[in-house]
Parts: C-alpha cells; sequence; structure tokens
C-alpha cells in the first residue's frame, strides 16, 4: 500500500492599491501596457521602491497562521529569462522570508482536525503575462510588480482530499483578512501542487512532481488523483526510477492526464542573491501592533455561531467559509430576523436563487432586505410561501419588502371579522362536511382549513383560520 | 571657465558659452562626446551615456541600446534644471562603464588631451577628456570602482566619487548597484562642491539614498582646517615610479600646509580585487539581465525565443561585458555561491572595517587612484591586468566612502599623476576641505 504525500505552493496576490515597487496602480482590465512605468517595465537606470502596505498585509496572514514574524526580512533576485519577467529577474525572499513556521487547521466531516504547517510565506513580485496568438506572442506588464505572497507548506498532506480541505481553508482565511480577492479563475490565488508516494510505513520521501497552476479545487483535486495513480502505476509495473523524475508538469483538464513541462536536465539554477536596490523590510512597533491586530477567523467565527445561534455544524461551515456570507448573516440577524429562519432563508432560498455566476455579494437582494422579508414572515404579516413570491420578486425589481407584499396583495389576513366572514361562507356551501365532522369525522378539519385559505387566495392567516374554524365547528 | 564663474553669467552670456563650446566640440578629434544631445538652455554640463536624460538616446557605450529613447530624467538631471544648468552632451565611457579606459564603447575610443595615444582612463573617459579638453565646464560621471576617479587622474582633472547614497542613482544605468555612484568631474576642487551641492540629497525613489542631513559643502569649504591624514607607504611600493613621485610630493605638500601626517597600513589589496570583481560581476549579471531585446533596444530575431535572447545578447554586448556576465553567473552558480559571493560580502565587511577603525584616528586617507599614469591604447589588452590596475580605486566603492582625485604632478612625459583623499563615510566636507588645501599648497608651490 502507497501512502501520498502532498506539499501546496499558493501564489496569493495582495490587494494593496499599487505594486509592490512602484506606484503604478494594481487594477485590472485597463488596456494592457498602460498600467507600467520605468520601474516595472524595467527601463535602464529605474529602481524600486518598496510598497509597505504588503509588508502589513503579510503580518497579518502570519499572525493568521500563528506563525513567526521576522521584523527584519529580505529581499533577493531570482534571475530567469521570459518575456513576462521584464528585468529578467524577480524580486522575492529566499533567504529570509518575511513569515515561517505557522499552521493552520483542517477540518474532516467527522468533526476531526488535523494540523498543516506551513513552512513559510514570502513577499515576491508576479510577472506579467503572454499572450499567443498564432505565430505573435505579446506581452502585457500591467500585472508586472503586483505583489504576491507565496506561501508554501510543510508536505503534511497526505490524500487530495486533504489538499483540497487546506487550500479552502487558506482561500478563507485570505478573503477573511481582506488581504486578496483570491480569485482562482482571475489567477488571484494561484495553486502548484508537490505531489509523491511512498510505501506506507516508510519515513523516506521519494521523488517530488510538481504540478503548475491549476485554476480551481475541482481541477486540482483531479490532477492529484491523476498523478498519484500514474506514480503507483509506475512502481508497480517496476518503472518507477526512470519514468518518475524530479520535473515540472502541466494538467492537461481535456486529455485528463499530467504532462512534462521541462525536463530536469534543464532544471532552472536561478542564481538567487541579495537584492542590493532594496533596503531590508523591517515590520516597525506601529506596524506590528496594527497587523497583528485582525479580524475575526472563519474557525473562531464558526465556533460562535455554534454557540450563540444554536447553529448546527454544517450551516455554521457553510456561512463562514465566506466572509461574505458570515457578514450578510450577521447584518440579518442585527436586524431583527431571527437566526434561525436567517439559516435558512440565507443558505436555502437565497443561495438557491443565485444563479449564472451572482454572488452573495453581487446578490441583488441585499442582507438587510432579506432580514426584513424575514421580519415580516415571523410578525405574521406574510406566510412562508408568500415570502418566496416576495423574494422572486426582489430578485428581478428593485423594491421596498412593504410595497412589494401590498403590490402583490400578499398580506395575511388576520382580521378576525374578515376571516369570520370566509369561514361562515365556506361552512354555509359545505353543510353535509359540517354534519359529517359533528358526527366524529375529525379528519375534515384540515378540509375547512383549506377552503377558507383557498378562498382567502392565501391571504389569510392559517393560526387565525384555525381558531376561527374550531370555534365555529364548536 | 570654470563652474564657479559660469553661474555668475546672464543668460545672454550662458548662450554664447553654449554657442561656443559646441564649436569647440564639433572641431575636436578626442571622441569625448558621443552625441551633442541638448536639453534646456542653462549653464551646459557634460552627461555620461548612462544618466538617463528625457528624450536623449542614453546607451551605456552599447551597441544592444541603440535606439533607446530614455522617457525620463535621472533625478541628478532634474536637480541639474533646478539649479540653471542644462544636460549639454552625452559623454563616451566603456561600455556599461565596465572598464578602465573607454576603450570597450560602441562609438569607439576617446583620446587623452594629454596626449592623443594615451585612453583616458574610464569608465567616464568622455567626461574627464570633455573637461581636460576645454571642451565641459564640468561633467557628470558615475563611480563604481574607480571611473570617475582613474580618468580624472589620467586626465589631470578633479573628481569626487560621493559616499555611497548620497546622490541618487535613479535614473543611472546599472552596473553594480551596491557600488554606483554618480559624482562630479570638475576642474577644480570648488566646482567639484558646487556640483555635488546641486546633485546630491536624499530621494525617496532610490530606496539606498541616504535619508540623512544635507548641509551644502561649497559655502563652507575651507582649506584652512588642520586636518590629520593616514599615508599608505607599503600598499603605494606596487606603483610606478611616477605615481611614487607624486605620492611623496603630495606627502610634502599636505605637510606644508598644516597637516598631521601618520602611516597606516591597508589590507592586500588582493582581497580587494577579488571582492569587488565577485560583487560587482554579480550585481552586473542581473542588472544587464533586462537588455533582451523584447521591450526595447536593438533586438536580433531568432528562430525561437531562446535563440532571439542569446542572438540580441551575443551580437549586443561587447566581450568585456560578456565576460563579466559570464563571471557573475558563475559566481551565483549554485554550489559556488558560498564559496565565491558569501565570502567576499565577508571581506567586504573587512575591508569596511579596517577603514573604519583608521578613520577613529585620522580625518583623510591619502592614496594613489591608479598604480601607473595614463598608458596607451592597447596597452591593457589582458583583462586580468586590467582588473588589477584598479587596486587603489575599489575598496573605497566597496567601503561606500567618499573619496576625490585630485592633480598633483606630470610624469616625464607631461602626462598628469592623480592622488585621491578618502573621507568618512558622509563626510564629503572634510575630503572636499582637504582636496582644497592640498590643492591650493600645489598652486602655491609652483
Amino acid at each position: 500500500m502507497f501512502e501520498v504525500i502532498i506539499g501546496l505552493e499558493v501564489h496569493v496576490q495582495l490587494n494593496t492599491k499599487t505594486k509592490l515597487f512602484c506606484s503604478c496602480p494594481t487594477s485590472f482590465n485597463h488596456t494592457q501596457n498602460t498600467n507600467t512605468c520605468p520601474t516595472c517595465l524595467a527601463l535602464p537606470g529605474a529602481l524600486p521602491v518598496f510598497n509597505r502596505e504588503a509588508l502589513h498585509k503579510a503580518v497579518m496572514f502570519g499572525t493568521a497562521i500563528d506563525a513567526t514574524i521576522n521584523r527584519t526580512s529580505y529581499f533577493d533576485r531570482k534571475s530567469y529569462f521570459y518575456p513576462d519577467s521584464p528585468s529578467a529577474y524577480q524580486i522575492t525572499q529566499l533567504y529570509t522570508p518575511v513569515v515561517e513556521h505557522g499552521h493552520l487547521m483542517i477540518d474532516f466531516e467527522d468533526a476531526s482536525q488535523k494540523r498543516i504547517r506551513i513552512n513559510r510565506a514570502h513577499i515576491e513580485a508576479d510577472a506579467g503575462k503572454n499572450i499567443h496568438e498564432g505565430d505573435i506572442s505579446k506581452v502585457d506588464l500591467n500585472r508586472a510588480g503586483t505583489p504576491l505572497l507565496e506561501i508554501v507548506s510543510e508536505p503534511d498532506m497526505r490524500s487530495a482530499d486533504e489538499a483540497i480541505l487546506y487550500l479552502k481553508k487558506l482561500h478563507s482565511i485570505v478573503r477573511y483578512l481582506d488581504i486578496s480577492d483570491a480569485n482562482m479563475q482571475e489567477g488571484s490565488f494561484r495553486v502548484d501542487v508537490n505531489v509523491s508516494i511512498r510505501p506506507k510505513g516508510e519515513e523516506k520521501l521519494y521523488t517530488r512532481v510538481e504540478i503548475k497552476n491549476i485554476n480551481s479545487f475541482r481541477f486540482i483535486q483531479k490532477a492529484i488523483e491523476i498523478e498519484v495513480a500514474r506514480q503507483i502505476e509506475a512502481w508497480e509495473d517496476g518503472v518507477y526510477a526512470s519514468e518518475i523524475v524530479q520535473e515540472t508538469r502541466l494538467f492537461d483538464q481535456a486529455k485528463q492526464e499530467t504532462r512534462s513541462m521541462r525536463g530536469k536536465e534543464e532544471a532552472a539554477d536561478y542564481r538567487y542573491f541579495p537584492e542590493p536596490d532594496l533596503l531590508k523590510a523591517v515590520v516597525d512597533d506601529a506596524m506590528f501592533a496594527a497587523a497583528t491586530q485582525i479580524p475575526e477567523l472563519p474557525d473562531a467565527k464558526r465556533e460562535r455561531f455554534v454557540q450563540e445561534y444554536a447553529m448546527n455544524a454544517y450551516n455554521a461551515e457553510v456561512i463562514t467559509s465566506l466572509p461574505e456570507m458570515a457578514r450578510y448573516f450577521e447584518t440579518m440577524v442585527a436586524l431583527g430576523a431571527s437566526a434561525k429562519n436567517s439559516v435558512t432563508w440565507l443558505t436555502v432560498e437565497l443561495l438557491g436563487r443565485l444563479k449564472n455566476g451572482v454572488t452573495i455579494e453581487t446578490s441583488p437582494v441585499r442582507a438587510a432586505t432579506l432580514s426584513m422579508i424575514v421580519k415580516r414572515i415571523e410578525d405574521g404579516t406574510i406566510s412562508g410561501k408568500a415570502a418566496k413570491e416576495v423574494l422572486d420578486y426582489l430578485m428581478e425589481h428593485d423594491a421596498e419588502v412593504d410595497a412589494v407584499i401590498e403590490k402583490l396583495g400578499l398580506k395575511q389576513v388576520s382580521d378576525s371579522g374578515a376571516l369570520e366572514k370566509i369561514v361562515d361562507e365556506v361552512l354555509l356551501a359545505n353543510p353535509d362536511k359540517v354534519a359529517e365532522y359533528r358526527s366524529g369525522k375529525d379528519k375534515l378539519f384540515g378540509f375547512f382549513v383549506g377552503q377558507v385559505m383557498k378562498a382567502s387566495k392565501g391571504s389569510a392567516n392559517p393560526q387565525s383560520v384555525n381558531d376561527i374554524v374550531k370555534a365555529k365547528l364548536g | 571657465m570654470t563652474l564657479k564663474e559660469a553661474l555668475k553669467l546672464s543668460p545672454e552670456e550662458i548662450a554664447q558659452v553654449r554657442e561656443a563650446l559646441a564649436q569647440k566640440i564639433a572641431q575636436s578629434d578626442l571622441n569625448a562626446y558621443v552625441a551633442l544631445d541638448m536639453a534646456g538652455s542653462g549653464i551646459p554640463i557634460a552627461i555620461k551615456d548612462n544618466i538617463q536624460v528625457q528624450g536623449w538616446s542614453v546607451t551605456s557605450g552599447s551597441k544592444i541600446l541603440k535606439g533607446y529613447i530614455a522617457p525620463y530624467n535621472a533625478t541628478v538631471i532634474e536637480k541639474l534644471h533646478a539649479a540653471g544648468l542644462s544636460p549639454f552632451g552625452r559623454t563616451n565611457m566603456d561600455e556599461f562603464a565596465m572598464g578602465s579606459t573607454t576603450e570597450s564603447s560602441c562609438y569607439g575610443r576617446t583620446l587623452n588631451p594629454h596626449n592623443k595615444g594615451c585612453v583616458p582612463g574610464g569608465s567616464s573617459g568622455g567626461s574627464a577628456a570633455a573637461v581636460a579638453g576645454g571642451l565641459a565646464i564640468a561633467a557628470l560621471g558615475s563611480d563604481t570602482g574607480g571611473s570617475i576617479r582613474q580618468p580624472a587622474a589620467f586626465c589631470g582633472i578633479v573628481g569626487l566619487k560621493p559616499t555611497y547614497g548620497r546622490v541618487s542613482r535613479y535614473g543611472l544605468g546599472a552596473y553594480a548597484s551596491s557600488l554606483d555612484q554618480i559624482g562630479p568631474m570638475t576642474q577644480n576642487v570648488e566646482d567639484a562642491a558646487l556640483l555635488y551641492d546641486i546633485i546630491c540629497g536624499h530621494d525617496p525613489k532610490d530606496s539606498t539614498s541616504a535619508d540623512i542631513a544635507y548641509a551644502p559643502t561649497a559655502p563652507n569649504l575651507s582649506a584652512n582646517r588642520k586636518l590629520t591624514v593616514a599615508i599608505l607607504p607599503k600598499y603605494v611600493e606596487g606603483a610606478s615610479e611616477a605615481v611614487r613621485a607624486g605620492y611623496t610630493k603630495a606627502i610634502s605638500a599636505l605637510k606644508a600646509a598644516g597637516h598631521t601626517i601618520v602611516e597606516r597600513e591597508l589590507l592586500d589589496p588582493k582581497y580587494d580585487i577579488s571582492a569587488y570583481y565577485i560583487t560587482a560581476t554579480a550585481e552586473a549579471t542581473t542588472n544587464l539581465a533586462r537588455y533582451d531585446g523584447i521591450r526595447y533596444g536593438a533586438r536580433v530575431e531568432g528562430d525561437n525565443l531562446k535563440d532571439t535572447f542569446i542572438r540580441t545578447r551575443s551580437e549586443g554586448f561587447g566581450d568585456e561585458v560578456k565576460r563579466r556576465i559570464m563571471l557573475g553567473n558563475f559566481v551565483l552558480s549554485s554550489g559556488y555561491y558560498d564559496a565565491y559571493y558569501v565570502k567576499a560580502q565577508k571581506v567586504r565587511q573587512l575591508i569596511k572595517h579596517e577603514y573604519e577603525t583608521i578613520f577613529q584616528e585620522v580625518d583623510l586617507i591619502l592614496s594613489p587612484v591608479a598604480p601607473s599614469t595614463a598608458y596607451p591604447f592597447g596597452a591593457l589588452e589582458d583583462p586580468l591586468t586590467m582588473y588589477l590596475s584598479d587596486i587603489y580605486t575599489i575598496s573605497v566603492n566597496l567601503a561606500g566612502l567618499p573619496s576625490i582625485a585630485l592633480p598633483v604632478d606630470r610624469d616625464a612625459q607631461g602626462l598628469p599623476v592623480g592622488m585621491q583623499l578618502i573621507g568618512r563615510a558622509y563626510d564629503e566636507q572634510t575630503v572636499l576641505d582637504g582636496a582644497y588645501s592640498l590643492e591650493l599648497q600645489l598652486k602655491t608651490q609652483e
């Protein structure tokens, strides 16, 4: 039997306003090569100036994973030629990174946990983008110099599932800290996977294979499973030593295979050495004090929700998975909706209606509105069924909850005079059923209530109807 | 005309001076300038071809940057403009400031105004020849391992390498980032102080720029301070007879001016050479990696991407630059990094410490600038011989100290002999005061 060893390197794009070493904006979707300057174009004579906002965010992350924060860290040059790297070296932190020796906990379905160690997190500059169009390759340097935090785990994960749990937890932490958009499709949360296998019981690490830049959790899972299968097959066929070499492979999602990117013989020598254009990065007392005050993290929030709102573990997990979702929920409760109904209306009704890429952040129905709908159920103004109609309407239209209830005529009739009139009409129209009921056929009670609800077109308050029917039938 | 005199001129007079200079430059055969580019209409200052002037084709003397137009001004150029001085002509240099003779420029060699068969020194040979040949009032050069001081000595002018961090490097085409420093090259010490005051100062665009107090040196320039000057008898033994004679002459003049002379020793300069060439080439190899033909400069198309890189760089760089790129890559290679680069940094600390120790007791150190006076073209064809000719200048860069070169004598052929006064970090005032005093004393003796 084999054991799978997985280590992960995640490049998180930090959401600073300006680039890491110049004052160009980091915003996306601008015309190619417009967010550039002499420094990020690496023109002769241009020099880098460190954006300390990136350091602040790195310290926040270090605090969140309970790591050692190096109050003094250093930058190094990593050399390689590629058209998207204007200076042909990347400014990174090899020898002394800002964050070292942290960890996070992953949670299994049976509520058990596992500690995954994080070796380091260091600050570095992103490259630009190459765009290939047939025979022509173009270079867009808008992204060049955007700050990245590279987070390197220890090889502590033993399955693709564990790797995904780690990534989801990491993703959630980064989002809670609001240090990155962490959007996998847009490349602000990029994952490189290191995979090896070994016979169960052995301590030594065998050849590790790197799989680069896979842009969804689903594909990462698949890529790991396929790579593990390849390695096990090679072992069982007796060709492990020749087939499995230390290399970088690409995951081809169409062909469902991993493929060699560059061989060992071309292994790069990055010729690292200290960056002479920059001073050491110092976390002074003021920055340390500010950056170590971090917001409540997903684990703590989840625990709190279970305690404070008597939420079950599953719902707490769902609601705390994204900071926007947790914030949405807390806003609903703060505005007066009960926690229990807020959970249902958020996780079942609202999420069920978000489609076509609309997220909790872009939802047309905001927390205050959904809270109001729940409150209107809770104060008896509308029925749960009517509330769904209100929500449906509000997904399409921008309006006030009460106005919509009015407009759609969904207000429940609790006025006993009006209800009594309807009940009387129903009883009069069904004398035989009344007789049957009175002779002991209790089951018919539901029939009368149903008829009244129908006659009121659903607007009657079911509780009031119950009471009145019961009284009239004596 | 000196800079001090030029600073008193009216705009009309400056226009005449510019006109006259332009004519002289056009008639000169020194090849001190690679182009008579101009920006502004102030007092003309010659600019080394590695300092960015907006709108100029700044090429660091290299074919690989031919056609490149700088889109921004170096901080020193902004400062010149602000002071009423204007970039006037790009001066020749060794390709990417790598050399001691200005022979490696893609624009051909510059001649020494004192003897046209001899090199002007390098790498700021164009700036030195322009000032010495009466083709510039003053010039800017850059000094990574002696590139201001050695050509100043060979051409008989004054050249100041400020403390590392005193003058912004923003806009200086980088050779070795931890060693490079821009400085003035002038006709006399007073002008050096004036031009230094204009270009120095903290610059937020250069992270290594010193954010400390800057007091102007020129208004405080004094030949009357009595200083303690260390001399290095053993260190000087390897120099030529003419240089040793010049050294003795300078010591006598300093004594005559009332300064106290004490004897000290420095580490064997062979350590300087090793530490310097490892550090400088490691930095250079990365600083020059950006010249790949992708975004700007001369591109030589290849069959594929890798081929384009190789052909562009093979054809764009000269031999000396390639040699240093290879050296730098070698010392940074995995398996060699600790043995070379890390060790060189330790030596660098030793050198720094050695200077600090001496400067606890003395104000200045008197040293030759080069082991010889200017030599004929082609004399330093062997690269190692050329590297060894830097022995007296490079430790100053490794330690980041200020040093001024000034002429003290002439050899039998009439070629200038220069000496340098090295000072404490950030103490340009004392360096300039000592040099001013020596300059006046030598003038009196004539």
